[in-house]
């Protein structure tokens, strides 16, 4: 037992101070996911709800493409693809090539498959609104970024939050493959404190837990959002 | 005046809206990007790519069937205790399962895969003992392992909620008619519990499609795994984007299969046109 603590001891005798570090880079990937995610998202639902066939027609790709991708092959096909994509770019223009950063790409990837579950999501929120809330939004001569911003958002998010807080949970799990390219997330440093140590199932393990963790703490979170959006149902 | 007799006003023009705009020019890019990887793909097109690693992926193919059907098949055999103590009055049965159900599902997948590949090594003894060993040191049977466990928790969550969300009454009235409880069981509760499992259980075949990739970094040859290999030999972009055209049929053959096994399972509630 001794001495599987002194493994997860804090300097240079054990791995603690680098799985903070690897826990601190999950978090931050997935905290910069998100808000780009949500908004790609609810972009995308308000495409599929238009009557524009052709915006219809587009946002339909993009969710049929990122939904069924595995996340693994849609990493794999923006870090490469941007790489090589990039040098392209930049050599035709004559400029020395940059290198694509796996967080950056790692960032991209998560926030396209986010988006576009979340997308889903918003759009049956959408549809749980009645079009008698447009109507008396229009009604009270509310133009429609008002319309929008006052009536309809507030609903949406109530509706949506199961859902988005599931594909929350989701995301955080999925943080987990940018360690694929080179990222050093937890699960990296797990890995390496696995193979250095010679004690891969206890590093593994510790990974685990530690999503684990992160997911409790998550929940205990949304539940936080979740009471604060349904505080005007209190007084009924 | 003769206000009823003029005609309706013609339809108002449909002009260049916002949206109209927006959905050119999102549409315009699929089709740009469509054309590029065409164009891309054409231009080094000599057909040796496709002779040296065709048939390397469509066997990588395979493996990622072979990887899907039996870890779903173990998976689902597995759910039935699980769901099982979860619907059960034992804390101990129903602590277990709450505890099997939280870590899968809690946990990512990758991680579960390295715990189960790398891990066993810190049991290798113990596993050798049991003579075990052989079957762990296989990345192949690892990888079904892990993802039957895996799937195991999530089917179980299905079974249990499509069970829970059959009335009440259905039990009750069964008893009245004094039907035996597996005739309730099997006649009464579960085919109607089934057409609430269809759709989450084709998301979780999905799911599993989808997750099966990650068997490649344990150095399986699916399809993930043989792209891997034949873009790290050739450098040839082409390689991925054959895997993203094959995950994506098998994942678009699912779902119109389970669409039409949906309208089949859901007849008796449709509205026939008269």
């Amino acid at each position: 037992m001794d001495t599987y603590l002194s493994l997860l001891a804090w300097g240079s005798g054990g791995w603690g101070d680098e799985i903070a570090a690897g826990i601190w880079l999950t978090v931050t990937l997935a905290l910069a996911t998100l808000p780009i995610g949500l908004v790609l998202g609810f972009f995308v639902a308000l495409a599929k709800n238009s009557e524009e066939p052709s915006l219809k027609t587009a946002a339909n790709i993009y969710t049929t493409l990122f939904r069924g991708l595995p996340e693994l092959l849609t990493l794999f096909i923006i870090y490469f693809g941007l790489q090589i994509l990039l040098r392209n770019v930049f050599t035709s223009i004559g400029l020395t090539p940059i290198e694509i950063n796996s967080f950056v790409a790692g960032m991209i990837a998560l926030s396209l498959v986010f988006s576009s579950f979340a997308s889903e999501v918003f759009l049956s929120a959408f549809k749980g609104i009645a079009s008698g809330q447009y109507e008396g939004a229009s009604a009270l001569g509310l133009s429609r970024l008002q319309t929008m911003r006052l009536v309809i958002l507030p609903q949406l998010v109530r509706l949506a939050l199961p859902g988005l807080s599931n594909l929350w949970l989701i995301l955080l799990k999925d943080t987990s493959l940018v360690s694929v390219v080179g990222l050093s997330d937890v699960l990296r440093q797990s890995s390496i404190a696995a193979r250095v140590s010679r004690e891969a199932f206890f590093f593994y393990f510790v990974a685990c837990l530690i999503y684990l963790v992160l997911s409790i703490i998550s929940s205990v979170g949304i539940g936080r959002i979740e009471a604060w959006t349904r505080r005007g149902d209190l007084g009924r | 005046m003769t206000d009823a007799a003029l005609p309706p006003p013609p339809p108002a023009p449909k002009g260049w809206t916002g949206a109209r705009l927006a959905g050119h020019v999102f549409l315009g890019f699929w089709v740009l990007a469509g054309f590029a990887i065409v164009l891309g793909v054409a231009t080094g097109w000599d057909g040796t790519f496709l002779a040296t690693y065709g048939p390397r992926l469509i066997e990588g193919l395979k493996v990622t069937l072979w990887l899907v059907f039996w870890s779903l098949s173990i998976g689902a055999l597995l759910s039935l205790p699980i769901a099982a103590g979860r619907m059960s009055k034992s804390r101990i049965l129903g602590g277990f399962a709450f505890a099997w159900v939280y870590f899968f599902r809690g946990t990512p997948l990758l991680a579960q895969t390295f715990l189960v590949y790398y891990g066993a090594g810190s049991f290798s003894a113990e596993l050798k003992a049991l003579g075990l060993w052989d079957f762990f040191r296989e990345a192949m049977f690892c990888a079904v392992f892990t993802f039957a466990l895996n799937t195991s928790a999530y089917q179980a969550e299905i079974l249990g909620g499509a069970l829970r969300n059959v009335p009440k009454g259905q039990r009750e009235a069964a008893a009245a008619l004094a039907l035996p409880r597996h005739v309730t069981f099997f006649k009464v509760i579960l085919p109607q519990a089934l057409i609430v499992a269809l759709r989450p259980y084709g998301n979780e075949i999905i799911l599993m499609i989808k997750g099966s990739a990650i068997a490649s970094i344990i150095t399986v040859l699916d399809l993930m795994g043989e792209t891997r290999r034949a873009f790290s030999r050739s450098f040839d972009f082409e390689a991925y984007l054959w895997a993203a055209i094959l995950y994506l049929v098998m994942v678009e053959i699912l779902r119109r299969v389970w669409d039409l096994l949906e309208k089949r399972l859901t007849r008796h509630l449709q509205r026939r046109e008269e």
